[in-house]
């Protein structure tokens, strides 16, 4: 083994990496395989095809989240499509002995809320999924990125992936973040500096205090999003709070294995003198809560400045990008975006599902009515956030505002059931991507953090939570 | 995999940059089970009014466009979500190429599986292409994988880059599952370490 320092990337790399012929993509090989109904129906149909097995059903997981309605479960499913497709991941998962968390699964959830959640993820692991946020597995010291269904098909035959090596990018954040700025913002923040492909081609690794001051969930919601800066993964180095998070989770290693496995995940963070191919650095110190404005997540800015004027902007491209946008938002260039009427605020998501998340927000209802013709929608993202909210009373405080509480999935964040953003409606949402009709045909999202989202909720328009804290 | 060698066609102009997956085609339409008609739904929402008619002002409803098999795309194409059915949607539509500046990561992988050749050029050459399509619409040009390079009419070669395992296995239609099982003692060599 080389005794050169490495960053956290480069050691899970070498530690998994099978073949490695010139002129040819590196043979990764694959921890854990998570997969569901959307990305992976066309896969089975190739290994069948070819007359193939799974190889490790044991390193592969399935859950239903990306289709599914987040109404009582009890119903039958209004949309036969999607209920289709639910029934084949379910045919597909018993015929090559997959474990599939199906409807009625308390384990069920958001792929990348249950991961961790379960304990499948852990430090050190290769992770892959049919989804782009896999990146979110990161914060526990994996390397985990989405892939394509043609990807998922090699994984399951061969639990290997052709993978060409990234190069490293090192997101450093000091300082502090002050109160009413969440991980959320930190993220949001950083893409809008970078732009949605300034990691193209590589992976972040998200350093500095602020970011080990952040819980694992938190680290979560910015591993979450680093696909939005255009980087397939991103890692935080694990450490005690890493740890502390995993001990006694079901899927965790348990007793003297449990040891065994720390003192390997103490070795994983990046050694000192490793040199990372980028870097940048934010000041925790300055950040302010963020807001998008347009139409992909790069097009943010702190919640109290203006929406930019594309007649200020030099390059033709980023002013014809800009006016699109504006257009598509109905905003006016250098209009405030405080005060602005919204129509829905959807707190839920693989980026902002998770309990933390869901009692920030309910921080900010509590003894709060949602404001009138606001439609608020918040859905846990999983059934065990969901248990866990429950127990709290955390649904009574959204329920008594006036929030609908629902079923887990990636419900309004994708909109591929009936949680929709209508034609031409605002939405505030905690989710991951505000293009174009992402959350409803013609529906136009401003992402946010989850106190900024129930923020607007209240006041029924864009608001500055600070001045709720 | 399917098979890319050489192309030449009428070029469809799509400037915008940070084109994302979801536009490419929306996540309602990634409720099926199979990868056929995908074409359909290829920019849906740019695409249709909301009667389900063409819109006459998008490029690909544009007469002199139908049957053409290269796009030409702003930077930073297929940003956004993994779905395969972004590639799917544009090879059943016809389109074996899209040059651009950048692509995104999953994307760029994803249209190699499938045979679609992601072309990357400089901003120079990106631009002129630009210009040469707006002042000739109807303008042919020939892309040659094996020679990695872009012919315009006058005869004028550019090169363009790609990995020398994507083109050999663009080349020969080569299965890269196959290739990863052709390793198949490695890989259990690496499960029992």
């Amino acid at each position: 083994m080389s005794l050169q320092p490495r960053t956290l990337f480069q050691k899970i790399w070498d530690k998994h990496l099978v073949v490695q012929e010139p002129h040819s993509p590196a043979i990764l090989y694959v921890d854990l395989h998570l997969i569901h109904e959307v990305t992976s129906p066309q896969a089975f149909t190739g290994l069948r095809n070819r007359n193939l097995q799974v190889r490790r059903p044991d390193r592969t997981l399935a859950t239903m989240d990306h289709s599914i309605p987040t109404t009582p479960l009890s119903l039958p499913m209004a949309d036969t499509q999607a209920a289709a497709q639910l029934e084949q991941l379910a045919k597909n998962c018993a015929e090559f002995d997959i474990e599939l968390f199906d409807m009625d699964s308390p384990w069920r959830g958001i792929v990348h809320v249950i991961g961790p959640e379960l304990g499948r993820t852990q430090p050190g692991m290769t992770i892959v999924c049919g989804d782009s946020h896999t990146s979110t597995h990161g914060a526990l010291g994996a390397l985990a990125f989405g892939i394509g269904t043609s990807e998922v098909e090699h994984v399951l035959a061969s639990q290997c992936l052709l993978q060409e090596k990234p190069k490293t990018f090192e997101v450093r954040v000091d300082g502090t973040l002050r109160e009413g700025i969440s991980a959320k913002d930190v993220i949001l923040a950083l893409i809008a500096k970078i732009g949605t492909a300034g990691g193209t081609g590589h992976v972040f690794e998200y350093t500095g205090t602020a970011i080990r001051t952040l819980s694992i969930e938190e680290r979560m919601t910015v591993c979450n999003m680093s696909i939005e800066g255009g980087a397939r993964a991103g890692m935080v180095g694990p450490d005690d709070s890493t740890f502390e998070y995993l001990a006694n989770r079901e899927y965790a290693p348990k007793g003297l294995e449990w040891e065994y496995a720390l003192e390997a995940w103490r070795k994983l963070p990046t050694d000192s003198g490793a040199v990372y191919d980028r870097s940048i650095t934010l000041n925790a110190n300055d950040l302010e809560p963020m807001i998008t404005f347009g139409t992909n997540p790069g097009m943010g800015i702190p919640i109290t400045k203006c929406v930019p004027d594309p007649s200020q902007v030099g390059n033709a491209d980023t002013r014809q990008s800009l006016e699109n946008a504006l257009t598509y938002m109905g905003l006016q260039p250098g209009q405030k975006l405080l005060g602005q009427p919204i129509d829905v605020v959807f707190i839920g998501s693989c980026t902002n599902g998770r309990i933390s998340d869901l009692r920030l927000a309910a921080d900010i209802l509590r003894g709060h009515k949602v404001a009138e013709n606001v439609r608020m929608l918040v859905v846990p993202g999983s059934q065990k956030v969901k248990q866990q909210a429950e127990s709290e009373g955390l649904d009574r405080i959204f329920s008594t505002a006036g929030a609908e509480w629902r079923e887990a999935g990636c419900s309004m964040c994708i909109a591929m059931n009936s949680d929709k953003v209508d034609p031409g409606q605002y939405a505030v949402s905690t989710s991951n991507r505000n293009f174009e009709g992402r959350q409803g045909k013609g529906g136009r999202t401003f992402l946010a953090s989850p106190l900024t989202a129930a923020a607007a909720a209240v006041r029924g328009e864009i608001s500055d939570v600070r001045t709720m804290l | 995999m399917a098979q890319f060698t050489q192309v030449t066609s009428r070029v469809i102009p799509l400037p915008n940059r940070n084109v994302d997956t979801d536009q490419i085609i929306p996540a309602r339409f990634l409720k099926v089970t199979d990868k056929s008609g995908l074409g359909e739904a290829l920019f849906s929402d740019w695409r249709y009014n909301a009667d389900g008619s063409e819109k006459s002002d998008f490029v690909l409803n544009h007469k002199h466009h139908q049957g053409a098999q290269i796009l030409l795309a702003g930077d930073n194409f297929g940003c956004g979500s993994s779905r395969e059915h972004a590639p799917w949607a544009l090879t059943s539509w016809g389109f074996r190429s899209v040059i651009s500046t950048s692509f995104a990561d999953i994307f760029h992988n994803n249209a190699l599986k499938n045979g679609l050749l992601p072309v990357i050029v400089n901003k120079e050459i990106h631009q002129s292409l630009f210009d040469l399509v707006e002042e000739i619409p109807t303008v042919a040009l020939t892309i040659d994988l094996a020679s990695q390079s872009i012919t315009l009419p006058d005869g004028d070669a550019l090169k363009f880059p790609i990995d020398k395992f994507s083109k050999n296995c663009l080349l020969s239609g080569i299965d890269q599952l196959g290739y990863i099982m052709s390793h198949d003692a490695k890989i259990s060599t690496y499960e029992t370490s």
